[in-house]
C-alpha cells in the first residue's frame, strides 16, 4: 500500500494517527523476518479477527444492527470455496467471487424478512442466530459437503508458495490476511465517511429520526447487511484454505459469532480502530495466558474461553463504549466529533 | 400399531416439553419485568443441572427429591446477580445487556468445563426404566413425574403473581416502571426478586430435565436457543405462553425425531420461530405490540 493512500485513509484524522498508522504497518509488513512460527500463527490469528472485526462493525457498529450470526456468512464462504475447489478444482480467488454473493443473499434474506417485518434490536439478533443454526444443523445432513464428517481440503506439498491456489507456508497465509485486514480497514474508512456512513449512523442513533428526515432506512440497512455479509465470507475462504477441514459443528457454530464480536466490543462498537485494537488486546492476552499456562504446565481446555467472557464482562461493566475511545483521548488522537 | 407409537411420542413429547415449558417461563418472567434478556438462560439451567447430578453422584439424592432446595439455591444466586450485576445495567442500551449475559454464558460454559470435564454425567435413578400403562400408551415414568412436577411448579408461581402482595406488585412494575417508582414500590429489590424466581424456575427445570437427557458442559447454549424459540414462540412475557409454547416446541421436536431424525429436530424448532417472528412477531399468546 502506498503512502499516498494512506494520507487520503487518514484523511481527516491528526498526523499522529498517520505516523501511528504508518508504524503499525511497517511492524505489520516486517513481521514475517522478526517473527517465529508460532508469533506468525498467532499474528494470523489476531489478524483474522481484526477481519472479521471489521466486517461485523460495518453492521453493527456503523448501522446499528445487532447481528449474532456472522458465522453464516463466513461459514458460507468457506463451504462456497470449498465445494468449488475441491470438487470443480476452481481456486480461492474465483471461489470468493462466488461466495460473496451467496453471503450477501443469505443477508439479503435475513434482512428483507427483518427489516420488512419489522423485526429490530434484541428480536434481530435472535433471527440472526436462529439462521446460523439452522444452517448449521442443515449442512450437517448435506451429504454433498459430506454432512457431520467434515469436508477436507487437499494438502499439497509445494516448492513455491501458490498464491493462485492459496497453498503455502504461513508467511503467505499471514500477508494475504494482513493486506484483507488493510482492505478492510480501508473500505470501512471510506465507508464511513461517505454519504451512506452518514445515513447508517443516522439510523444507528434514532431510526424513526433517520426516516423522518427522509433517509431510506430500509435500503441502508439492506445494504449494511449484505456489504457486511459479503466482507464476511472472505474471512470463511481463508479460514478453509488456511486450516483445510470444514466441520458444521465449528464452523457455523454460534461460539464463532460470539468470537467475532468480541473484538469490536472490547475495542470499541463503532470505531475505526476498535476492532484492530480489539483483537490485539484479546488474542494478545488469550495468548500469554495459554503460554503461562503451558509454562506451568496446566491443560485446562476452556480456560481461554473463561478468560474471554471476563474480558468481556470487564470491558463491559466497566468501559462501556470499549478500550478505543478513552485511549484515543488520553494519547490525543481523538477528533472533535464523537 | 403405527398410530400407538405416534400416540406415544406425543406423550413423551408433551411431557417434555412442560418441562422446557417450565424452563422457559423463568426467561418469560425475567423479561417481563426486569426487560433483561436471559441470554445466558440455559446456561444457568446446567449449573443447576451439575448440582443434581453431583449430589445424586455424591449422595444418592434423588433430583426430585432436592428439586426444591436447588430452586432455593438458584434463587438465591439470581438474587445476587440481579442486585449485584444486572441491576446497575437496566438503563444502558439494549445490546450492552445483551453482551453482559453472553459473558456471564461464556464464563458459565467453560467453568462448567473446567469443573466437570466433557464427558456427559447422567444420573440413574430405581424408576429410570420403568413405565405405565395407559390404555394403549406407555407413559416413561421419568417423564411422567418430570411433566408433573413441573406443572406443581408453574401452578405455584402463577398463585404467587396471582395472588400475593409481592407477586402484585411485580406485575406494578412491569406494567409501569415511573409508575411502581412513584408509588414507592422498590424496584430494584422487586427486579432482583424477579430474576431470583426465574432462576428458581430454571433450578427445579434443571432438576427434572437430568431424568430426561444426559448433562455436559456444553448443552447450555442450546438450551438457551431453546427458551428463546420457546418463549418467542409463546409471546414473550406471557406466562400461559411460555407453557404452551414449551408443550408446541416438545411435541414438534418428538415428532420431527420421529418421522425426519433426531438430529435434525432442533431445525424444526428453529423454523417454527422464523414464522412466529416474520407473521405474529407477539408471540401465539402474547399481547399485540403496540
Amino acid at each position: 500500500m502506498s503512502a499516498i493512500s494512506l494520507a487520503r485513509v487518514a484523511g481527516g484524522a491528526s498526523r499522529r494517527i498517520f505516523v501511528l498508522l504508518a508504524l503499525l504497518l511497517a511492524v505489520l509488513l516486517a513481521a514475517p523476518w522478526i517473527a517465529n512460527d508460532y508469533l506468525l500463527t498467532v499474528l494470523i490469528v489476531i489478524l483474522y479477527s481484526a477481519f472479521t472485526g471489521q466486517a461485523w462493525n460495518i453492521m453493527m457498529g456503523f448501522a446499528g444492527q445487532l447481528s449474532l450470526g456472522h458465522a453464516l456468512y463466513a461459514g458460507l464462504g468457506a463451504y462456497v470455496s470449498a465445494v468449488l475447489f475441491v470438487d470443480f478444482g476452481i481456486g480461492p480467488w474465483i471461489g470468493f467471487l462466488a461466495a460473496v454473493p451467496v453471503a450477501a443473499a443469505a443477508g439479503a434474506i435475513i434482512g428483507f424478512l427483518a427489516f420488512r417485518f419489522g423485526v429490530a434490536g434484541v428480536y434481530f439478533a435472535i433471527l440472526t442466530i436462529a439462521f446460523a443454526e439452522f444452517a448449521r444443523i442443515g449442512f450437517d445432513h448435506i451429504a454433498a459437503v459430506d454432512a457431520s464428517a467434515g469436508l477436507f481440503l487437499p494438502v499439497r506439498q509445494v516448492a513455491h508458495n501458490d498464491l493462485w491456489h492459496l497453498r503455502g507456508d504461513p508467511t503467505m497465509f499471514y500477508y494475504v490476511i494482513l493486506a484483507a485486514t488493510v482492505a478492510a480497514f480501508i473500505l470501512c474508512r471510506l465507508l464511513l465517511e461517505s454519504r451512506i456512513g452518514y445515513f447508517w449512523r443516522a439510523i444507528r442513533e434514532d431510526e424513526e429520526a433517520a426516516r423522518a428526515a427522509g433517509v431510506a432506512t430500509f435500503r441502508y440497512k439492506m445494504v449494511a447487511v449484505m456489504i457486511s455479509a459479503g466482507l464476511t465470507s472472505f474471512a470463511g475462504v481463508f479460514y478453509a484454505f488456511f486450516y483445510n477441514n470444514l466441520f458444521p459443528e465449528q464452523v457455523f457454530n454460534i461460539g464463532r459469532s460470539i468470537e467475532m464480536i468480541l473484538g469490536p466490543v472490547i475495542g470499541g462498537i463503532g470505531t475505526l480502530f476498535g476492532p484492530i485494537l480489539g483483537a490485539f488486546v484479546l488474542t494478545g492476552l488469550a495468548e500469554s495466558l495459554n503460554a503461562a499456562m503451558a509454562a506451568f504446565g496446566l491443560d485446562m481446555p476452556g480456560a481461554k474461553q473463561v478468560f474471554y467472557g471476563v474480558c468481556l464482562l470487564v470491558v463491559i461493566v466497566a468501559l462501556p463504549q470499549g478500550v478505543w475511545p478513552p485511549l484515543a483521548r488520553r494519547l490525543g488522537l481523538a477528533k472533535d466529533k464523537p | 400399531m403405527t398410530f400407538d407409537v405416534y400416540l406415544n411420542v406425543v406423550v413423551a413429547g408433551i411431557l417434555t416439553g412442560l418441562v422446557y415449558g417450565l424452563m422457559a417461563l423463568g426467561l418469560s418472567v425475567i423479561f417481563g419485568v426486569v426487560r433483561i434478556v436471559n441470554f445466558a438462560h440455559g446456561e444457568m439451567m446446567s449449573i443447576a443441572m451439575y448440582l443434581a447430578v453431583v449430589l445424586f453422584s455424591s449422595f444418592g439424592l434423588d433430583p426430585l427429591v432436592m428439586l426444591v432446595p436447588i430452586a432455593a439455591v438458584m434463587f438465591a444466586f439470581g438474587y445476587v446477580l440481579q442486585a449485584g450485576l444486572i441491576n446497575p445495567f437496566i438503563t444502558r442500551p439494549e445490546h450492552s445487556q445483551f453482551l453482559l449475559v453472553v459473558a456471564l454464558a461464556i464464563i458459565i460454559v467453560n467453568a462448567l468445563l473446567i469443573v466437570f470435564g466433557p464427558d456427559a454425567r447422567t444420573v440413574q435413578t430405581s424408576y429410570a426404566y420403568d413405565s405405565f400403562q395407559l390404555g394403549p400408551v406407555l407413559v416413561d415414568a421419568s417423564k411422567a413425574y418430570a411433566g408433573g412436577a413441573a406443572i406443581a411448579f408453574a401452578a405455584a408461581l402463577f398463585a404467587f403473581f396471582r395472588y400475593s402482595r409481592v407477586g402484585t406488585a411485580i406485575r406494578a412494575c412491569a406494567d409501569n416502571y415511573t409508575g411502581a417508582l412513584v408509588i414507592g414500590l422498590n424496584v430494584k429489590r422487586l427486579y432482583a426478586l424477579t430474576f431470583a424466581l426465574g432462576m428458581a424456575c430454571v433450578g427445579a427445570a434443571g432438576c427434572m430435565m437430568t431424568l430426561i437427557v444426559d448433562v455436559t458442559p456444553i448443552i447450555g447454549p442450546a438450551y438457551t436457543l431453546l427458551a428463546f424459540v420457546i418463549v418467542i414462540t409463546g409471546g414473550l412475557g406471557s406466562m400461559a405462553g411460555a407453557l404452551f409454547g414449551g408443550i408446541l416446541i416438545g411435541l414438534t421436536e418428538a415428532l420431527a425425531g420421529l418421522i425426519f431424525t433426531p438430529s435434525a429436530k432442533s431445525m424444526f424448532a428453529f423454523a417454527i420461530l422464523v414464522l412466529v417472528l416474520l407473521f405474529r412477531p407477539q408471540g401465539l399468546l402474547g399481547q399485540r405490540l403496540s
